[in-house]
């Protein structure tokens, strides 16, 4: 017995160092700066210990920006990628020629690279000194006016940004979803029929049930693929997100460590674990309306 | 509610390009009386699930018609031909309750015949104390055993008053036991509520036993039609002849010469009217009768007691089987000199068939060598 549980320790080991080195060492270290006030990383020294970084990351407006525009991203893109998503995948779904080459059409955005993505949004949007830019040739033509939507308005550096992101995070809950779709036995189609449910009852009380699990993990995932957004925002305008106004909260964690006002490692922990909480209640609410409308 | 099949016919286009078209179902025309239970039987592939849904509506026909009483229902979609269907696997709604499974069919319900939510689960308690599961209505199907798992099917089936209750494969998903106790459940449900009912099924034991008729098919095409009993006392081909009775139907090859059947060297029985040449002939196990002085002469292999009767295994080499199997009552003093036993038969077990289309050839039992 003694000389197994040595064996079985043996065995974990490889597992056990790597995780304690770059999984548990680090989140105890983010808790430990996060603590430390006046941390220096030149001088490896501090003044004290308290919970003075997290009052000053909660007053920082560069950081109170940044959690308003992570949240409006996350409220605005979570239900409009999955409900977008799940109707192309029914459309997808109900017919049957040509399902292939659609199917690989939604799924290309998801094997290209998100930056590059992110420059042809850029210059699809962006108004320069020669040219509106393609998107307002298509306002101009509908009879819109011209809005530069990179270096422009609020409403429309956020409309950018949701729509990018919808874009980027689309194919692969398509993807989940048609294949949720098709897993669902035809029979139930057949009985309902015969019951004589018509087809939006069909959808509403037979489908989504069905597939309510996987559209839960969508969900689950997606907030929090979105509360972890910062690639996309750095795609669109640049690295100086805080001056664009345009910053997410990984974002301003990147930007205490990295950034022009950077070397602040305890501000950028007190951040993280500030989106830790965020995530984890968000996540949590997640579970507790999960139980009573997913159907396992 | 009469149900009439004219000349129904369906045809599936073939999977690849250059194969031919299937047909499923050949010119199926019948016409089942009202209440009464009927029996679909054939092989797998037969077509009998694809008639069920041709009736059910859930597939539509390319050639014929189909009657409920007067109505032709034939471009009806299912929900307005009322029809309930149970399916092989129950297709029970996993994720509601059984009170909602059972009240599906009624919440969907438009017009004048809207129910109030008291009036569904009240209508719902009706078809569930008809299939006797009233102390399951809060589970879900999940947690229910088979059997309950199909009453509850039968109950949403049943819960509209369709005019036509339709089963497939109604007990394939149950284990023996439970087996014998459905169907004789099918059978009290459907002669309480006088629905006529149609169920398909693989297993002639099943078919015949529950059936007011039976309707046996093969490749798509009716081979006959009639109550139980005369289908198995008389059987149009060899086909009928063969899927029918358990043990099966003994076939050998044989020969008439002067109005005498010959199975080997035997001349077992006298066939009057039968013209001289080769045969199918085929027995059925019970037209075996133990007789000392027997004309018809088998090799015994081994002697199988079931308590009732005593099934004989024995060998003979024009039988297409390796074994002859008859079935004689119980009798202790069996005796088999040298390993042969004798037998005379039973007429009216004898069925003969001509070899090459496989039709019954008629012969006047009883009757004598000329």
């Amino acid at each position: 017995m003694k000389k197994n549980s040595l064996k079985a320790w043996l065995y974990l080991l490889p597992a056990i160092l790597f995780l304690g080195c770059f999984m548990v060492y680090p989140l105890v270290d983010v808790l430990v700066y996060s603590l430390e006030e006046g941390y220096s990383s030149a001088s490896q020294s501090y003044y004290g210990v308290g919970l003075y970084n997290f009052s000053y990351v909660l007053r920082d407006p560069y950081f109170l920006q940044a959690v308003k525009n992570t949240f409006l991203l996350v409220i605005i893109t979570v239900p409009l990628s999955t409900g977008i998503a799940l109707l192309i995948s029914l459309g997808l779904n109900a017919i049957k020629p040509l399902r292939g080459f659609f199917q690989t059409v939604y799924f290309l955005p998801y094997v290209t690279n998100t930056l590059a993505v992110g420059l042809v949004f850029m210059i699809l949007f962006k108004k320069t000194a020669y040219t509106d830019g393609l998107v307002n040739l298509m306002l101009h033509f509908f009879g819109g006016g011209t809005v530069d939507f990179i270096d422009g308005p609020y409403w429309a550096k956020m409309f950018v940004l949701c729509f990018y992101t919808v874009w980027v995070v689309m194919p692969f809950k398509i993807l989940i979803l048609t294949s949720a779709l098709a897993s669902v036995n035809p029979e139930y189609y057949s009985a309902a029929r015969m019951d004589g449910a018509n087809s939006r009852r069909i959808f509403r009380k037979i489908t989504l049930p069905m597939i309510s699990p996987m559209i839960f993990y969508l969900v689950i995932t997606g907030f929090i693929g979105a509360f972890k957004a910062y690639s996309d925002a750095v795609a669109l305008f640049g690295t100086d997100l805080n001056a664009a106004g345009m910053n997410t909260i990984v974002g301003y964690v990147y930007d205490m460590l990295y950034g022009n006002s950077g070397g602040r490692p305890s501000f950028a922990s007190a951040a993280a674990l500030i989106l830790f909480a965020i995530v984890l209640t968000i996540t949590c609410i997640n579970l507790l309306i999960s139980k009573k409308r997913v159907h396992y | 509610m009469k149900v009439v099949l004219r000349n129904l016919t369906k045809r599936f286009p073939s999977r690849s390009k250059k194969g031919d078209e299937v047909i499923a179902v050949n010119n199926f025309d019948f016409e089942i009386p009202d209440g009464k239970l009927i029996g679909l039987l054939g092989p797998s592939g037969c077509g009998k699930s694809t008639t069920l849904n041709l009736i059910s509506g859930l597939e539509a026909p390319t050639e014929g018609q189909i009657f409920f009483g007067d109505d032709d229902v034939t471009r009806l979609p299912p929900e307005n031909r009322g029809v309930g269907l149970v399916f092989q696997n129950y297709a029970l709604y996993p994720h509601l309750t059984v009170l909602e499974n059972i009240m599906f069919p009624l919440e969907n319900l438009k017009g004048k015949n809207k129910m109030s939510k008291q009036e569904m689960r009240e209508k719902a308690r009706e078809a569930a104390a008809l299939v006797q599961i009233e102390g399951l209505l809060e589970r879900r199907p999940g947690e229910m055993s088979g059997g309950q798992q199909q009453r509850v099917a039968i109950a949403r089936a049943l819960v509209k008053r369709p005019r036509v209750l339709l089963l497939d494969e109604p007990l394939s998903n149950l284990d023996a036991r439970l087996r014998l106790q459905t169907r004789e459940e099918i059978r009290r449900i459907q002669q309480e509520t006088g629905i006529t009912t149609i169920f398909v099924t693989h297993d002639q034991d099943e078919a015949m036993s529950i059936s007011d008729m039976i309707v046996v098919m093969k490749a798509g095409v009716v081979q006959q039609i009639g109550a139980p009993q005369e289908v198995y006392d008389d059987p149009v081909n060899l086909f009928v002849a063969t899927f029918l009775g358990t043990p099966p139907i003994n076939v050998f090859d044989a020969s008439v010469s002067g109005g005498m059947l010959v199975i080997g060297k035997d001349r077992v029985l006298p066939v009057p009217g039968v013209p001289d040449g080769k045969i199918t002939a085929a027995i059925r196990p019970e037209g075996f009768v133990l007789d000392g002085n027997g004309p018809f002469s088998l090799k015994l292999t081994r002697v199988e007691v079931m308590g009732r009767d005593t099934s004989v295994v024995s060998t003979h080499p024009d039988c297409r089987s390796p074994f002859v199997r008859s079935i004689i009552p119980s009798r202790k003093d069996f005796r088999a000199d040298g390993g042969v036993v004798r037998f005379s038969l039973v007429p009216e077990k004898v069925h003969l068939f001509d070899p090459e289309s496989e039709i019954r050839v008629p012969f006047e039992a009883g009757g004598t060598a000329q």
